[in-house]
């Protein structure tokens, strides 16, 4: 038995369609059969509710008198393109404020919209014989625009790798708070309810298809950029129109020391045309698996520590080597059901109707790695080579002269061996000089939790480290732990020579 | 009913002694010891002995914070993602079975982590 896309509208239309949602998917075909799932189910609606970093809008604010052609634009200080005349612009949800750094973002101005704010808008202009106007500013509302066209140019992963740090500082990245030691998972993704992986071979997702899309109905543009469906990675370009969108389904969020981005819903009516469907909508969170990443190592291809299943990653605790470890989810499980009720009632009401793409998604298709023309610079390009160190057993005194005679504030220890053990700054050395208890050597006083570097680590991973840790230099050491060179924080600035640029 | 107690300069053990003079069992949630600050200590009391105990302190001449609550949760700005259920060392969160945020603020020992974790601003100190 096969059912057409005109037989479920005509039940849509009149209000006979049967509508489910696809977690309760798995319980109707194992209860009625496939064949019997078939019969019973029209659609499937799917859902998901999480950050979703690469969205933005397109913004049309009318024009102005005299009229301007903005090249610079600041909406509440955060800066939108520029380079699409003359009143156009597009607004990214992770682009931070000038102003208010820490705290707002595009995400912010997009979500401030929505609820009805006003938005200061800033923009500049070199002028010209057809838009004479310099500069603007004014305060706009979201009815006063004639468009706010959200165009997102990657949503809806199908599912997304889970994150660990088995570092030993805690790092705050765009997969969360990640504990050090593996002391967490946090993982992104609704699983069973995710629209992809309930449609994995996009036979019914693609070009022209309606969704909801933060609490709007949409479409889904084509494929998303990075959309890598044969390692089981698609994704989905989407738009809507930002005037029926709502905060129920867009929420601006900042993770901390990342940056702002947008919580989005996201979801997708699926037609129950064939078997096929019923099979594919019958997924569960225990089917799909995910590979555990670590975040501790500072790579693009960060190693694999484990395989996991959506299933044990929403029951809370995971076991990694004969260790439970708590997990947290990013996205949000209950909007996601809530984008896939709401789609149920639109659909049971008769307010959206399906359709199959017009176009179909390149399900072949891997995303690449940058190709990189000019090679990464090094530690070992900046690095001193001539660094002044001091032996564990020596007196203080001799750290404190040694300070004093260099250039450097940062003295590193070596053990009989030649080897880096701790590290002394002239902090170290005021402070044992303050303290009643007189402590002579310097291996009293030493730093001995040492963060270093390589030769041939690149700059901006050192210099990561250097901000991370808010220190100002960094022993260099090869393999046996020998102190080789110092890179100091100051020596960063030789990247920027004025003029020069990077080299 | 929990107890923020500071001791500006040096450090008796003026816990020991209020347990002893007031017969109050006083559970120590987190303390911190700090070179300029002198010490800090969140102590948890049972609610009828709250005000006898932290009169007992005062007078040792320890400054003392009566804190109403735990961490606060505004369920407005909270999208029960669960971001924060991993951070917290007194799983003070958990889901319940309909992926609603529940928020036990009684095991709160204020040390917040979970603050900068939440991406929605959700979670703060009251105090
Ligand atoms: S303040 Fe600390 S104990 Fe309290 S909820 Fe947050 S993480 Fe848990
Ligand atoms: S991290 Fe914040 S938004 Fe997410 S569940 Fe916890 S309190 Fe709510």
């Amino acid at each position: 038995m096969e059912k057409s896309i005109d037989e479920i509208n005509r039940r849509i239309r009149d209000g006979s369609a049967r509508v489910v949602t696809a977690d309760e998917m798995p319980d109707i075909v194992s209860e009625l059969g496939e064949e019997g799932a078939l019969r019973e189910v029209d659609v499937v609606t799917t859902g998901t509710f999480g950050a979703m970093c690469s969205s933005g809008a397109f913004l049309n604010f009318g024009h102005a008198e005299p009229p301007i052609k903005m090249e610079r634009i600041w909406l509440n200080d955060v800066e939108a393109y520029g380079g699409i005349a003359a009143v156009d612009t597009y607004i990214g949800a992770t682009n931070k404020s000038v102003t208010r750094m820490e705290s707002y973002g595009g995400a912010h101005v997009i979500e401030d919209f929505i609820s009805g704010k006003a938005i200061e808008l800033r923009a500049q202009s070199s002028g010209s014989d057809c838009y004479p106007r310099r500069s603007i500013t004014t305060e706009l509302r979201l009815e006063d625009l004639n468009q706010a066209i959200m165009v997102n140019p990657r949503n809806a992963y199908q599912r997304y790798d889970a994150a660990v740090n088995t570092s030993e500082d805690t790092l705050y990245t765009y997969m969360g708070t990640l504990l050090p030691h593996n002391a967490n998972v946090t993982f992104s993704g609704a699983g069973t309810l995710n629209p992809i992986c309930n449609d994995p071979n996009l036979r019914l997702i693609g070009s022209g298809v309606p969704i909801l899309l933060g609490g709007a109905q949409g479409m889904v543009i084509g494929e998303g950029t990075q959309h890598s469906s044969a390692g089981s990675f698609a994704t989905l370009m989407t738009t809507a129109d930002m005037a029926d969108m709502n905060t129920d389904f867009l929420r601006a969020a900042i993770m901390h020391r990342y940056g702002p981005t947008l919580y989005l819903g996201v979801g997708i009516p699926l037609p129950v045309l064939d078997i096929e469907t019923v099979r594919r909508t019958a997924v569960q969170d225990s089917d799909i698996m995910v590979s555990i990443r670590d975040y501790g190592v500072p790579s693009r291809s960060r190693p694999v520590i484990s395989q996991v299943s959506y299933a044990e990653l929403k029951s809370g605790t995971i076991e990694l080597n004969n260790e439970e470890i708590k997990t947290s989810s990013l996205s949000s499980f209950r909007r996601a059901k809530m984008v896939a009720n709401t789609l149920k009632r639109w659909v049971e009401d008769g307010q959206m109707t399906l359709c199959l793409p017009t176009r179909y998604i390149d399900t072949s298709k891997q995303a690449k790695p940058m190709r990189e023309t000019r090679k990464v610079i090094l530690v070992q390009e900046i690095m001193q080579r001539k660094v002044v160190t001091i032996k564990e057993g020596q007196d203080i005194t001799e750290a404190a002269r040694k300070l004093l005679r260099g250039e450097t504030n940062h003295l590193p220890v070596l053990n009989e061996q030649g080897r880096l053990t701790g590290v002394i700054t002239t902090f170290d050395i005021a402070k044992a000089v303050a303290r009643p208890e007189r402590k002579v050597r310097v291996q009293d006083i030493m730093t001995r939790n040492v963060i270093t570097t390589q030769a041939d680590e690149p700059i901006d991973i050192a210099a990561q480290k250097l901000d991370h840790h808010r220190i100002s230099a960094l022993p260099v050491v090869d393999a046996q732990n020998q102190c080789i060179a110092i890179l100091h924080a100051s020596d960063l600035g030789k990247l920027f020579k004025p003029g020069g640029g990077r080299p | 009913m929990k107890l923020l107690v500071r001791l500006i300069h040096e450090s008796k053990p003026i816990i020991a002694q209020v347990v002893k003079d007031t017969g109050v069992l006083i559970n120590v949630d987190r303390a911190r010891s700090d070179a300029h600050e002198g010490e800090e200590a969140l102590v948890d009391v049972p609610d009828e002995s709250c005000i006898l105990v932290s009169e007992r302190m005062r007078s040792l001449g320890a400054e003392v914070r009566i804190l109403e609550e735990g961490i606060r949760h505004d369920e407005e700005e909270c999208v029960d993602c669960g971001a924060c259920i991993s951070i917290c060392p007194k799983k003070v969160f958990s889901f319940d079975k309909d992926w609603k945020l529940q928020v036990e603020t009684k095991k709160c020992i204020l040390c917040g982590r979970c603050i900068i974790s939440c991406p929605h601003a959700a979670l703060s100190l009251s105090y």
